[in-house]
């Protein structure tokens, strides 16, 4: 018999009976009926407490906002997918500017020193944010990489404010996820911390020192 | 932690179950509960042949022997009364423990049947007596520790205090970290008697630090742990069982 | 190197607790931490309905419990069809074996880690060590421990024992960097000495914290990053999970997590959250092109035949227990010798090491409730630590590795004469009567009590007497 069939077989035959399931009541998961100004107002505060930035912007001009983020923020070298819309428009914006883009879709095995050393910022769409703990979701792409979001020390986030949902239990009933996961699902709720240093609090540590949200309404 | 209890009108006769505790080392908290239950108009009925609750064979592991301990109590209570106990660890064991413990044996109904009707004194005095007290005493500063079974095994936090909160001369101090353990535990005092002692030492600390002149707990176990680390260190903070402490200001 | 390296084990928990108990640095450090951490716990569930949630929390884990075997077929499917290799281990040797294969087939000199207790809990690093690859922590606190040659004192807050002089101290001892109070400048430290570590990393190693068996998804819960970077830039990446993490559907996960991160460190959301359901698909620009999924027993089905113990597996690892247990903030992780410390290791390492190893963990405890009363899903740990006593002194079920080897024939026949008095009731009057007379006599020093204490003296006139004197008075 292979580990396996022993493991399972104890699971199965197990001393005490067969046990019963609990009912689960998720009620207190979901049922916000926050309005949608409120879900706003609950994001952007619970996003600022984990020291995420917010920027109010609007659809048409987020990329006139995005090009004042990189000048205030010094990136002259950002990274940026191609066929998402956000891409498309941001590098509209910026072609013709100082800020060098960097292309990502390509594969990583190729540019990895490039992407971890030489890259300072990370612009990325999200599929959505959550209300309740202030948190992005975000499934990466081949257009939008995984690591797009995570080793640039600056992350740029573009969020439409139209797309927050309550709360987590909602963003996974609303869009079906249980239905269509993708390889890498994420949220990412402020910049990479860590309080492992006497519970000092300190950004950056692994992943982006800062996140920035462009929050178009 | 425990569920709502809904609590009966107030009886006519209850039944006091002193604890050991109680019995050899502080017999004045136990009289002083029969004391103000009386003045409520309550008869006490004081089983002679009760003895100990079981507990500290239970939370050695000595379960064969704890239940032998607990079975010659059961029927100590034959009348539909109320069973008053003067502990939250004692309360706690005879009114959570006992029917696991007699689970499965022919006395497990019966166990049942007592476990419904054990009363922390002071949750007894509060929510069934509804008790109104007048103070008689000084001006006084006084610190509480709730013990960790009348806190979290029967949920009552709040009946000390809100009995104390009654005395218009008390001054109810409170301490930091007022719903951590003394350091007791029964048999763990003696088992790590270092950890205890970290434990009773912070405790006596914050008590002292919280400007108490006076602490009174609602545990003779507590009240022998802190009142006797107090003394070891020379305090001049002297602890008392809270049956006592209503007692003597309202007498 | 800043400090000894120490060995702990289960064993010594008596001397290793009361070196911690003398030593002011560490009590200062886990005293003001803990205080932090139970402050902000109870500010992160102030909007909550927290006993609902609790409940709900509960009842998803006893749920997957009631299913496990079904659901960890289904999660070994589900992951099959997405890609992942699932890989089943009856003991940590074999969940080491797995993974050391997976490393040597991919000719890997280097894994980086993240945070995972079941990889401690199976002395990976060792095992890694041994066959000649490197194994480098790459959560903060656990580098700091891994260049101080120590385990991490804490589940969740592995370097919770050094304060920042000694991790100053470590970084400079371990890796040049300039002693410092910065923490920022310390992190950017670290930081830095890490990425070239994942850059060169030949696997990622990780844990789970929840496997959810509808979906084939692993969740990894963290805020470093550091996760997220193991998962993701190595060419393979091997998570190890005990049994117990799979829970049935994806909907299950959203009050778990809600759970877990308030009750672990107060903090309303963790920055990442990472769901991984494959290794990179076609066309994929990045992530590893091999995941593996080794399931560990190691214990835990033993646990499982029993519906008392049962509960000990509804644990998420959240750590609250031991920020909330008056007896850990005092001796601090270390003192327990385990990969658990705190309550949870008190009522987890007796089925893994066995209760004779492991004889003091359960009875280190007052039984105050404090662990129960802040546990997320809910585990009754009091009631499992009297119950391991109970195994621990024979009187128990007999189906805890160990039972009875704290048996002692002085113990039990002390505990006879006890039930002998209590159980004859004018015996027991006379003896309280006799011992109330003796009370002159009564020793002033009664063992370690009375180092730190006063004898408790007994009374001239016991209870029920002074009942019958009381009646006798009221009546004339």
């Amino acid at each position: 018999m292979s580990a396996r069939e022993r493991i399972l077989q104890r699971l199965c035959e197990r001393a005490d009976g067969a046990l019963q399931a609990p009912v689960s009541d998720f009620s207190v998961v979901t049922g916000r009926n926050w309005t949608r100004q409120e879900r706003v107002e609950h994001f952007e505060r619970w996003i600022s407490s984990v020291h995420g930035e917010v920027i109010h912007c609007s659809s048409t001009n987020w990329t006139g906002v995005l090009a004042t983020v990189l000048r205030d923020k010094r990136v002259e070298r950002l990274a940026l997918g191609r066929e998402h819309a956000i891409a498309r428009e941001a590098r509209e914006v910026l072609d013709a500017g100082d800020v060098e883009l960097v292309d990502v879709d390509r594969d990583v095995d190729g540019w990895r020193r490039e992407l971890f050393e030489q890259v300072d910022a990370g612009l990325t769409s999200t599929l959505g944010g959550i209300a309740e703990t202030g948190s992005l979701w975000l499934w990466p792409t081949v257009d939008e990489p995984r690591l797009l979001s995570l080793v640039p020390p600056i992350h740029i986030a573009v969020l439409d404010a139209d797309c927050i949902d309550d709360t987590l239990f909602d963003v996974m009933r609303r869009h079906g996820w249980a239905d269509r996961m993708p390889t890498n699902a994420l949220l990412i709720s402020g910049p990479s911390k860590t309080a492992d240093i006497e519970q000092t609090l300190a950004y950056g540590v692994h992943g982006p020192r800062e996140l920035v949200v462009l929050l178009r309404q | 932690m425990t569920p709502v209890k809904l609590y009966p009108p107030r009886p006519e006769r209850v039944y006091l179950f002193g604890t050991c505790l109680i019995d050899m080392f502080f017999p004045e908290a136990g009289l002083d509960a029969v004391r103000l239950l009386e003045r409520e108009g309550i008869e006490v009925v004081y089983p002679d042949n009760q003895t100990c609750c079981g507990q500290p064979a239970y939370t050695s592991g000595y379960h064969d022997e704890a239940r032998e301990v607990a079975r010659a109590q059961l029927g100590l209570f034959p009348e539909p009364w109320p069973i008053i106990v003067p502990s939250g660890s004692c309360g706690g064991m005879m009114r959570k423990h006992y029917p696991a413990l007699f689970a499965g044996t022919p006395e497990e109904q019966q166990a049942r049947d007592v476990a419904s009707r054990i009363f922390e004194l002071t949750e007894f005095l509060v929510h069934v007596c509804q008790l109104k007290l007048e103070d008689k005493g000084g001006e006084e500063k006084v610190a509480m520790h709730t013990s960790c079974s009348a806190r979290r095994e029967m949920g009552l936090a709040d009946t000390g205090p809100a009995l104390l909160a009654q005395l218009g001369q008390v001054e109810l101090v409170e301490q930091v970290r007022s719903a951590e353990c003394c350091g007791f535990g029964g048999t763990f005092a003696v088992r790590h008697p270092q950890v205890s002692a970290a434990m009773v030492e912070d405790k006596s600390q914050a008590i002292e630090q919280a400007g108490a002149e006076h602490f009174v707990t609602s545990d003779c176990g507590c009240l022998m742990n802190i009142g006797g680390h107090l003394a070891h260190r020379g305090s001049d903070v002297a602890g008392e069982h809270i049956a006592s402490y209503l007692w003597r200001r309202t007498s | 190197m800043s400090q000894p390296v120490e060995t702990f084990t289960p064993q010594q928990f008596h001397r290793q607790s009361r070196e911690a108990l003398a030593n002011p640095q560490i009590r200062a450090n886990f005293r003001k931490a803990m205080d932090g951490l139970m402050d902000k716990r109870r500010d992160a569930f102030a909007e909550w309905q927290l006993e609902e949630l609790r409940q709900l929390g509960a009842n998803i884990r006893l749920r997957a419990l009631a299913h496990l075997p079904d659901l960890l077929e289904q999660l070994e499917a589900r992951c099959e069809a997405n890609g992942i290799r699932v890989h089943w281990a009856e003991d940590g040797e074999q969940a080491c074996r797995i993974v050391t294969d997976i490393c040597q087939r991919h000719g890997a000199r280097s894994v980086i880690k993240g945070k995972s207790m079941v990889s401690e809990e199976m002395h990976l690093n060792a095992h890694l060590e041994k066959a000649g690859i490197e194994a480098l922590e790459s959560d903060l606190g656990e580098y700091l421990v891994q260049l101080n040659e120590q385990t991490p004192s804490h589940i969740i807050m592995p370097a919770i024992h050094l304060n920042t002089d000694e991790i100053s101290d470590i970084m400079h001892d371990n890796t040049g960097t300039e002693r410092t109070r910065d923490v920022d400048a310390m992190t950017a430290a670290a930081r830095a000495q890490l990425r070239e570590r994942f850059m060169a990393a030949d696997v990622g190693v990780s844990g789970v914290n929840f496997a959810v068996a509808e979906t084939g998804t692993l969740c990894l819960v963290e805020n470093e990053g550091n996760g997220r970077m193991t998962t993701t830039v190595p060419p393979v990446h091997i998570a190890v999970t005990g049994i117990e993490k799979v829970v049935e559907h994806l909907a299950d996960v959203p009050p778990l997590y809600a759970l877990l991160t308030r009750s672990a460190t107060g903090q309303h959301v963790t920055t990442y959250f990472n769901m991984i359901s494959s290794p990179r698909r076609e066309g994929e620009h990045d992530g590893p092109r091999e995941v593996h999924l080794v399931l560990v027993d190691n214990g835990r089905s033993n646990i499982y035949q029993d519906d008392e113990l049962l509960d000990t597996l509804r644990c998420i690892r959240c750590g609250a227990c031991m920020n909330h247990c008056p007896v850990y903030t005092r001796v601090g992780g270390h003192s327990y010798g385990t990969t658990y410390p705190g309550p949870i290791g008190s009522i987890l390492m007796p089925h893994l090491m066995g209760l004779d190893a492991t004889r003091d963990l359960p009875t280190a405890s007052s039984l105050c409730g404090a662990c129960g009363e802040v546990c997320p899903v809910k585990i009754p740990i009091p009631d499992l630590l009297v119950r391991l006593r109970r195994e621990a002194v024979g009187e128990g079920r007999g189906n805890v590795p160990g039972a009875g080897s704290k048996r002692t024939s002085k113990e039990v026949a002390a505990w006879k004469s006890w039930q002998w008095l209590a159980t004859h009731p004018s015996a027991w009057r006379g003896a309280t009567g006799i011992i109330g007379k003796l009370r002159g006599l009564a020793p002033a020093h009664i063992g370690p009590w009375t180092e730190y204490r006063t004898a408790p003296k007994p009374a001239a006139v016991p209870l029920h007497r002074l009942i019958k004197q009381y009646r006798k008075e009221g009546r004339s």
